[in-house]
């Protein structure tokens, strides 16, 4: 029998804000234990949450940029449950009225090819909703120790529809997801920080049956590429579960990455009654036209746009554009350099900077805003490559240079004497004469027609030169001079 | 006991004790330096001496900082520097309210060691104003409760009757103030708890519109009906008090801003005549005769100032006590998860893992009527019952406000008994149910979040303070003040003293 999967993703995005979800003090990462907490982060007796607006204006862009439907009015609840990392024991959320509602993500498939476009579709969202992070627990020999520092960090919860169907539609979700909120400023959705988390709800069903599958809830995946393994390893041991006459329980599952494996959690018996309450400190918000007017004009332009303008204002091929847009930060850099070179240098410009520039950062292990390359070095580079200065290898040699000294071009250029020789000098001239003379027979087989003859010429001229004399110009002065005599 | 005796404060004052004087009187003898801060407080501080171990009204106090206060507050006079009317008067709190760096017990022993790092927003507006902050105040655990009685680490006494008990849940704020252990206190009030021990020990208490004080620093007992509120001797004591307690707080979001009068010029300025309200239903089945008669007597005290009674309805008065044990438990049994022995509090030393340790501590911890209302609250929120008991329960309350509302289109004030009896001994009201009809009069004030202040109205023929209650309209406390302070001004019950 052959069977499909049914998948829906449940995402967490801590939201970056300088404070945290209900009270001013710092929200932050890597600090020592239980420093980013206060009175109301530890629940002492008596203190009340107040909202951090800078969060609500966050997720309200998201949505906007996602299509979703914002409420008109921002409710919170409470969601009760004792765990030590909960200092409350409740967690303030919004359960009966999620800011978001509806929206969608765009997302593109796998293409047959790295440079062919794949298949682009859309993955409807049920809601996106605010709440608070909680604590960390760390488990020692004797002893469990809570960090607080996390807790109360303004996190989202994004919950797709039951519309993914594979593992690679889940990959290509989050891809685009990433890219919409690190593009809006709202997270930098580092998953190995926790900045995003998902959590997957898997089943399978014979193809061509209406009722879902008993689904099953799997946890802990840290990365992009473990969603993807996690989801594909679920529907392949829920197949076989099924194929050996076994039957899919309702649980949670625990996903490890590394060994590829998944153990169950809990199961369904031991799920939580939350008792879901308004909670009476908080007082609802209204959410104006204005006010979402206001976020509307502050969200960027989103990855698929980007690259679709990218390949039709700067005729870029697919593959670069796919290799630009993903990070805004490097479409910024392109785009800054294509200013400053000109329109016409695009596709150059996108070749270096997709090519020599990421190398160049990856071998030193360096962040773009960290590289001592700014856009003015590319697009003066790209200039003395078009005006003929600067030939191939040498421009290579010049880029691996401003990496390091973060000269500007024309200055390694002079330093290093890796200019190409200027145009139309007597010399270059005097060089081609020279080869002209000293290989007749190939004069006399160009002058009867064959084209290729040409090139004999081309190696003695650029052997007299050093390898400096620019190949368009031999090329142009050989011509010349044999049309001439 | 003697009738009431108009503008009879006159004679009262002259040989009145320090310790028995109120805020308006103090502020001017220490304005004219006929007293000092510290005189005060070393007062206050013998008093307590003297009579504590018969009333036992405090949890808690530090006489080496209050004295330090007193000095500091008396410096300030001495560089012309005086902050407000409270600049130097020792003010009692209720142990659920944080005061940096003195114990926050709510008379739990949940939190019998807690020390509060941080100031409520009321004490920091108290310093602000240059209070003495003085001594912790006994309650019923977590102000659940009406006669002080809940409380884990001992029972008040009523000062006009040490058989008695004081009311509550703010039974200590109101007996401390009555035995002259403070100048004035600050209580909490969720369905009487400041209200209903102000008429049980013969002193003003003022519960303010929901939203007017800031419940920053006040431990939760129920959210959406939690007031702090001022204990005073009189009517202009408590305008003074509420004026330095009152307006918006960025650190409570449910508190409102608002326009702040000056409540004390209001005394004077506003003369009525007024339009009272009677509401039928606050004078039914379980109303002491006394009590009854001695409001009454405030009625036609009313009306012959020239005010125009009239009668009322608030129909769903009989649903108040069933909705508010419904919302109140609710908010009661999320709030208090904090306490959990984790990152403070009482931890069971039996605890084998952390479900246990839940279990253990917050077993030992809690007490009986604490337990009783986290069940009752876990409850009525469980997934099933939600609909029935806590969204039900709202709806009701929205009623139980229209209703006082529509009273308000005829009227500007309504009067009612502040509790169906005088004090009643202790042990006496061992059926919860009858404790907590306690507070039938004055639950219906908090589901409304209206503004409500019991004024002393008389005595029994047992010699008991009786006190009634006057209802207001949202954010109208000048009004109400001025309605209270027509009474209070005019009778001496409220500088009555017991004998101790």
């Amino acid at each position: 029998m052959k069977y499909e999967a049914v998948i829906g993703l449940e995402v967490h995005v801590q939201i970056k804000t300088r404070s945290k979800m209900f009270t001013r003090v710092a929200a932050g990462y890597g600090q020592p234990p239980n420093t980013l907490t206060d009175p109301v982060v530890l629940a002492l007796p008596g203190v009340l949450p107040v909202m951090n607006k800078a969060a609500l204006d966050a997720i309200i862009k998201t949505g906007l940029m996602l299509g979703c439907d914002i409420a008109p009015i921002c409710k919170w609840d409470r969601k009760n449950y004792f765990y030590p990392d909960s200092p409350k024991n409740y967690q303030i959320t919004q359960a009966a009225q999620p800011i978001c509602l509806n929206g969608a993500v765009e997302i593109e498939l796998p293409g047959p090819s790295r440079n062919i476009q794949g298949e682009h579709k859309t993955i409807a969202l049920t809601r996106i909703h605010l709440e608070e992070d909680v604590g960390k627990l760390n488990h020692e020999a004797f002893d469990s120790l809570v960090d607080y520092n996390r807790a109360g960090t303004p996190l989202m919860e994004l919950v797709t529809e039951p519309v993914i169907k594979s593992a690679d539609e889940a990959y290509a979700f989050l891809t685009s997801l990433r890219a919409t909120i690190v593009y809006g400023g709202i997270s930098d959705c580092d998953m190995e920080k926790g900045q995003m988390r998902c959590d997957a709800n898997i089943s399978i069903r014979p193809v061509g049956q209406k009722e879902l599958g008993t689904k099953v809830e799997l946890k802990n995946l840290n990365s992009i590429s473990y969603v993807r393994d996690g989801i594909a390893h679920e529907i392949k041991r829920q197949i076989a579960v099924v194929e050996n006459g076994g039957v899919i329980v309702q649980e949670t599952r625990d996903f490890d990455g590394q060994a590829g494996t998944s153990k169950s959690l809990r199961n369904k018996e031991n799920a939580h009654d939350y008792r879901y309450f308004p909670d009476p400190d908080l007082m609802p918000v209204k959410v104006d036209e204005a006010w979402k007017a206001r976020l509307l004009a502050e969200c960027p332009e989103q990855p698929f746009t980007k690259q679709t303008r990218f390949q039709t204002v700067y005729q870029l091929p697919y593959t670069l554009t796919s290799a630009l847009v993903w990070d805004h930060t490097l479409a910024a850099f392109f785009e800054e350099a294509v200013q400053l070179a000109g329109a016409s240098k695009a596709q150059s410009v996108g070749n270096w900077v997709v090519n020599d520039l990421q190398r160049e950062l990856g071998a030193a292990k360096l962040e773009l805003a960290d590289s001592k390359i700014r856009p003015g070095h590319v697009a003066e580079l790209v200039k003395l490559i078009d005006a003929g200065t600067l030939l191939a290898n040498a421009a290579k040699e010049v880029f691996i240079d401003m990496a390091g000294t973060g000269e500007m071009p024309a200055a390694i250029v002079a330093r290093k004497g890796l200019a190409a020789v200027p145009t139309d000098t007597a010399e270059l001239e005097t060089w081609c004469r020279a080869a002209l003379l000293a290989d007749a027979k190939a004069v006399a087989e160009f002058k009867g027609g064959k084209d290729t003859a040409i090139n004999a010429f081309k190696g003695p001229v650029m052997k007299a030169s050093k390898g400096k004399a620019n190949p368009k110009l031999v090329d142009e002065t050989l011509r010349r001079l044999l049309a001439e005599g | 006991m003697s009738a009431s005796k108009p503008f009879a404060s006159f004679f009262t004052v002259i040989d009145t004790p320090l310790f028995y004087k109120s805020i308006a009187e103090l502020a001017d003898a220490l304005a004219a330096g006929t007293t000092t801060s510290v005189a005060l407080t070393q007062a206050i501080i013998e008093r307590t001496l003297a009579v504590e171990e018969r009333v036992k009204a405090f949890n808690s106090y530090d006489t080496t900082d209050a004295l330090a206060q007193a000095a500091a507050s008396d410096a300030r006079r001495a560089a012309g520097q005086v902050l407000s009317p409270l600049d130097g008067i020792p003010i009692g709190i209720k142990d659920v309210i944080a005061v940096t760096g003195q114990p926050l017990t709510a008379s739990s022993k949940m939190l019998a060691n807690f020390v509060s790092p941080y100031d409520a927003s009321v004490t920091q507006k108290l310093k602000k104003a240059g209070a003495v902050i003085w001594g912790r105040l006994n309650l019923d655990e977590f102000a659940m409760g009406s006669s002080t009685e809940n409380s884990a680490f001992h029972t008040t006494r009523n000062p006009y009757n040490l058989d008695c008990v004081p009311g509550g849940s703010s039974g200590g704020s109101a007996a401390a103030l009555a035995a002259g252990e403070a100048i004035a206190t600050l209580g909490s009030d969720t369905g009487g708890s400041i209200r209903q021990p102000a008429a049980l020990c013969g002193v003003v208490g003022l519960k303010p519109t929901y939203g007017l004080v800031s419940r920053f620093g006040l431990i939760a007992f129920a959210s959406s009906l939690d007031q702090i509120g001022p204990f005073t001797r009189t009517v202009e004591d408590a305008a003074i008090l509420l004026q330095s307690i009152v307006g918006h707080d960025e650190h409570d979001s449910t508190s409102v801003k608002t326009e702040i009068p000056d409540y004390r010029a209001a005394l004077k300025e506003k003369k009525g005549p007024w339009r009272i309200g009677i509401p039928k239903e606050y004078f039914a089945e379980g109303l002491d005769p006394e009590v009854a008669a001695a409001v009454e007597k405030a009625v036609s005290f009313y009306e012959k100032m020239g005010c125009e009674i009239k009668n009322v309805s608030l129909p769903h008065t009989e649903y108040g006590v069933g909705v508010y044990y419904i919302i109140a438990t609710a908010e009661c049994s999320s709030n208090l998860s904090r306490y959990d022995g984790i990152r403070y509090g009482h931890r069971s030393a039996e605890a084998n893992d952390v479900v246990d340790l839940y279990f253990k501590s917050r077993a030992e911890g809690f007490g009986a009527e604490v337990k009783r209302r986290i069940i009752l609250g876990t409850y009525v929120l469980s997934s099933g019952y939600y609909d029935a008991y806590y969204l039900r329960a709202q709806k009701v309350r929205t009623l139980i406000r229209q209703d006082f509302l529509n009273a308000y289109n005829e009227v500007d004030a309504i009067i009612t008994p502040t509790a169906p009896t005088p004090a009643f001994k202790r042990g006496a009201k061992a059926d919860p149910l009858a404790m907590y009809l306690c507070d039938v009069y004055t639950i219906g004030v908090n589901l409304a979040g209206l503004p409500g202040i019991s004024v002393p109205c008389g005595f029994s023929s047992s010699g008991l303070p009786i006190g009634m209650q006057l209802i207001g309209q949202p954010f109208k406390e000048a009004d109400l003040l001025a309605i209270a302070n027509a009474y209070d001004s005019a009778h001496d019950w409220s500088r009555r003293t017991p004998k101790l």
